[in-house]
């Protein structure tokens, strides 16, 4: 993506402070439209912090969040799906005593086409309408991430690459602008990882720019077309994958531990 | 086949009547059916947005005091010589009047105490009920207060051609119950399987993964909280006009614990679940009284409570599903595919 | 302003008794996240300890207090190794429901075997009141209001100065680290209910002689517990014994000045008002994770 294209979402020195302990001390950062921007840092660097202040779920104690020039201060999370942001979790990514259609389904709930609630308690012709093209929207779409031959089935019972790939449909029901995927490959393997890059990038591909956090250093530094690195809640660098590499601050703070440190931190974020 | 087991079920329950005679026994399914309503209505909180609320018979005792209230009339001082004179209307009109102001109070006591979760939810909710009873108990100029509102006017329907019904005998009330309990059935079923039950559901499963896709929580509760109440609303009208006298004992916790009883018992989250769960405890009333005092009988349901949570706490629905499902064969399990990815969906 | 220092009397009085009531909800709310809705029946059980102790037994009434509370305390160790017990790890919705079945067992049990009609309990103390100016207070109201600083007294000690008290307060903190370094989580959890249903039982063995009892008498004492706890704060025995103090002066207040009928409400709007001025609760712990 060109570097001077506009900026989609802005985070405008945010800080996030809970009692004394400084989660976030002071970051900004813009994600310019269709990149896929990820943010790093070790574990405790803040970027959970960070997404979850992104997407209305924990209130800035300085600073703010814009979605296209739209401030986000003060809207529930819901609101801010509702402006085109959506977001995966690290772990709990589908509801699970759903049926995969379902879970969709549900990501489609607020269709503006949709028929009122009387409409939908009498079953009249406007909600069995809507009903029909919800159906058919969700069917596509667990097409589109290959869980076709799994849609009747509960989420629970799905393995773990799998629920991600729920997470990420349903994510995508929204209709959003913009995806944040929370370390959507940790727990995966090599295969389910690489199919899951490819599905990243298809996603942006379909004109929604990409949020990502992620441990899994191999595979931030092939998706990413810039990273953001952070550490002690403060950014430390801003750069294209070969910059970061570079950098001596990132080395300093994430990367000039030694190998074995590194691989332990791998295996912890893992675990 | 389980499609066709609801209508065929009310079949049977409005043949009842015909061979069922002993007002005893037609008096405690009427009663029963009541409370099974009120079990409906509860079951869409309890078991579709996951929300123990327990004070869910002020919603039917305002229905029961409103509809009362509107056939009857009242007359009330409010300040000084400021007076609200009300004529008794059509006890249909009080019916109405029930629905919509349980249901508008369950907004906004929803509006009010989903802002907690828990505990807490469950504390406020009792707490509420408990206002309300004491406020029927104390406003005696309004009330009657503990001497009860009596000589409530038997529920009239009018039909198109035959004119208009004075519901007098038994039979005419438990048709009366059994319709509106149908309705309310089917109210639910298809609230659930719409969008909104989705995102009910949805709240329930996983309430931030919910948000995040941009269900309002508050709103989608507060709906469901309206609904429930204007259904037990509608319960406590046919109750009222049906046993004709009210007190502030219609509040009573206990009458809630009935409710939860029926829904936990015969599945939460399940539609057949309070149906289920009524027919048993509508009916044990009747097979204990030979053999048990009132208050023995509820050691029993206390007892039944704790066994079905301890041996299964999904409800007695869930099992007949599985024994359904399992006559059916189960499909195998298909190989996944890889990701389609191309073009747009 | 004589009135005044009647009605503050009257509410020490009561607020002892509410304070032990709240004392021992908060610590089972707060220790073992079980909202405890045999609270009230364990209230109604001491009471009718005490009645039997001390009609049927023939037991003196300094005798028949502490018998009472360690009735409460075995049958709440009782509840706790067959209810709660198996159900550890259950959800907090599960085991609500179970609490109030084993509350409706206790109290339509009571009403069973004792019938509704409501029983006095007799007293030792001389009938004529204690009076201090334009203050009056009945001797057994006095003694009330002793035995019920010493057992708060009790407790308090108790939870900070005991190794059992320790264990407990790591409980709360956290339990798994608490197990981790040797606490044994079960055993705390049995006594943490055992005491907490005792506190119960001598609120309503202090209160009975004082007024009736009956099989109800438990309900309203019930709620009035919840609204000790949640204005004290969750696991906090100072929240809780002030909890207590507020209660009792707001309700007698407000009965003296407001309207008797209503006395009873206080506890119920204090609870809506505090859970829905602050959402959150006024605790250190929040219901919900953001």
């Amino acid at each position: 993506m060109s570097a001077n294209a506009a900026p989609i979402l802005s985070v405008d020195h945010v800080g996030v402070r809970f009692g004394g302990l400084v989660a976030i001390a002071d970051l900004h950062f813009d994600v310019r439209e269709g990149e896929i921007l990820s943010l790093i840092g070790p574990n405790g660097a803040g970027k959970t912090t960070a997404f979850n202040v992104v997407t209305g779920f924990l209130k800035p104690t300085q600073g703010e969040v814009r979605l296209r020039g739209t401030s986000l201060s003060g809207l529930s999370p819901n609101r801010i799906n509702r402006l085109g942001l959506a977001r995966t979790f690290q772990r709990t990514s589908v509801f699970p005593n759903d049926t995969v259609t379902d879970n969709v389904l549900i990501g489609l709930h607020r269709e503006d086409r949709g028929a009122s609630l009387l409409e939908a308690i009498f079953n009249l012709p406007r909600e069995r309408a809507g009903e029909a093209a919800r159906r058919e929207k969700a069917r596509a779409l667990i097409d589109w991430v290959g869980l076709s031959a799994r849609a009747n089935e509960r989420a629970g019972a799905l393995s773990y690459g799998e629920q991600r790939l729920v997470g990420v449909a349903l994510a995508l029901a929204t209709e959003p602008s913009m995806l944040l995927l929370d370390e959507p490959v940790s727990g995966m393997n090599a295969s389910e990882t690489q199919n899951f890059v490819r599905l990243i990038r298809s996603v942006r591909d379909r004109g929604v720019t990409i949020l990502l956090v992620e441990h899994d250093m191999p595979m931030v530094m092939e998706v990413s077309d810039r990273i953001v690195a952070l550490n002690h809640g403060k950014l430390i660098a801003d750069g294209t994958p070969d910059e970061i590499r570079a950098d001596p601050a990132v080395i300093e703070a994430y990367l000039g531990k030694s190998a074995a440190a590194r691989e332990a931190e791998r295996e912890a974020a893992h675990a | 086949m389980t499609r066709y087991l609801p209508p065929a079920i009310l079949v049977v329950l409005a043949l009842l009547p015909l061979v069922l005679k002993d007002p005893y026994l037609l008096n405690a399914l009427i009663t029963g059916g009541i409370f099974t309503i009120g079990a409906i209505s509860l079951n869409l909180l309890l078991g579709y947005t996951g929300q123990l609320s327990l004070g869910h018979i002020a919603f039917f005792g305002i229905g029961a005091y409103a509809s009362a209230l509107t056939t009857l009339g009242f007359d009330i001082g409010i300040f000084g010589d400021f007076r609200i004179v009300h004529e008794g209307w059509h006890p249909f009109a009080g019916f109405i009047v029930a629905i919509l102001l349980s249901g508008a109070c369950g907004y906004v006591v929803g509006r009010l105490s989903f802002r907690v979760r828990g505990a807490y939810f469950v504390i406020v909710t009792i707490c509420f009920a408990e206002v309300v009873r004491l406020v029927a108990l104390n406003w005696v100029e309004l009330t009657q207060g503990p001497l009860a509102l009596t000589a409530i006017p038997q529920m009239k329907i009018g039909f198109p051609g035959l004119g208009e019904i004075t519901l007098r005998t038994k039979a005419q009330n438990y048709y009366l119950m059994l319709a509106v309990a149908a309705l309310a059935y089917v109210v639910v079923a298809r609230l659930v399987s719409s969008r909104f039950g989705r995102a009910m559901r949805g709240l329930k499963e996983n309430e931030q993964l919910a948000i995040s896709v941009g269900v309002n929580a508050t709103r989608t509760l507060t709906v469901a909280a309206a609904i429930s109440a204007a259904i037990a609303g509608a319960a406590g009208s046919i109750y009222a006009h049906y046993f004709r006298i009210i007190d502030p004992d219609v509040f009573l916790f206990t009458y809630t614990v009935t409710m939860v009883i029926m829904v936990v018992s015969g599945g939460k989250g399940a539609l057949a679940g309070p149906v289920i769960g009524g027919l048993i405890f509508g009916t044990l009333p009747v097979a204990l009284r030979p053999y048990m005092a009132p208050e023995a009988q509820w050691i029993v349901y206390g007892a039944v409570l704790i066994a079905i949570l301890f041996l299964m706490p999904r409800g007695i629905a869930p099992y007949l599903d599985d024994w359904f499902a399992s006559r059916r064969r189960a499909p195998a399990r298909a190989p996944v595919a890889q990701p389609q990815l191309e073009g747009q969906p | 302003m004589d009135q005044f220092l009647q009605h503050l009397v009257n509410a020490m009085v009561l607020g002892g008794a509410y304070a032990l009531l709240g004392i021992g909800l908060t610590l089972i709310f707060g220790i073992m996240n079980v909202v405890n809705f045999t609270h009230g029946a364990l209230y109604t059980f001491g009471a009718y300890a005490m009645f039997i102790a001390s009609t049927a037994l023939g037991l003196n009434f300094f005798v028949a207090l502490p018998f009472s509370i360690v009735a409460g305390l075995a049958l709440g160790a009782a509840i706790e190794l067959t209810l709660l017990r198996p159900l550890r790890g259950a959800d907090i919705d599960t085991t609500m429901l179970v609490m109030i079945g084993a509350g409706i067992i206790l109290q339509s049990g009571t009403l069973w075997i004792f019938g509704g009609v409501a029983k006095a309990i007799p007293s030792p103390f001389p009938d004529a009141p204690l009076t201090l100016g334009s203050v009056s207070i009945s001797w057994l109201r006095l003694f009330v209001l002793v035995a019920a600083a010493a057992l708060i007294a009790l407790a308090y000690a108790m939870i900070n100065g005991t190794r059992l008290g320790r264990a407990m307060r790591a409980t709360f903190q956290d339990s798994d680290a608490a197990a981790l370094m040797g606490v044994n989580v079960r055993f705390i959890y049995t006594a943490t209910f055992a005491l907490g249903s005792s506190l119960a039982a001598a609120a309503g063995a202090l209160l009975g002689p004082v007024y009736v009892v009956f099989p109800q008498m438990g309900d309203l004492a019930a709620v009035k517990a919840f609204a000790i706890v949640i204005l004290g704060g969750l696991g906090s025995i100072t929240g809780a014994a002030l909890g207590g103090f507020i209660l009792a002066l707001a309700e007698e207040f407000g009965a003296g000045y407001v309207s008797s009928g209503y006395r009873d409400a206080m506890g119920f709007l204090i609870i809506i008002a505090v859970l829905l001025a602050k959402p959150t609760g006024l605790f250190a712990r929040a219901e919900r994770v953001g």
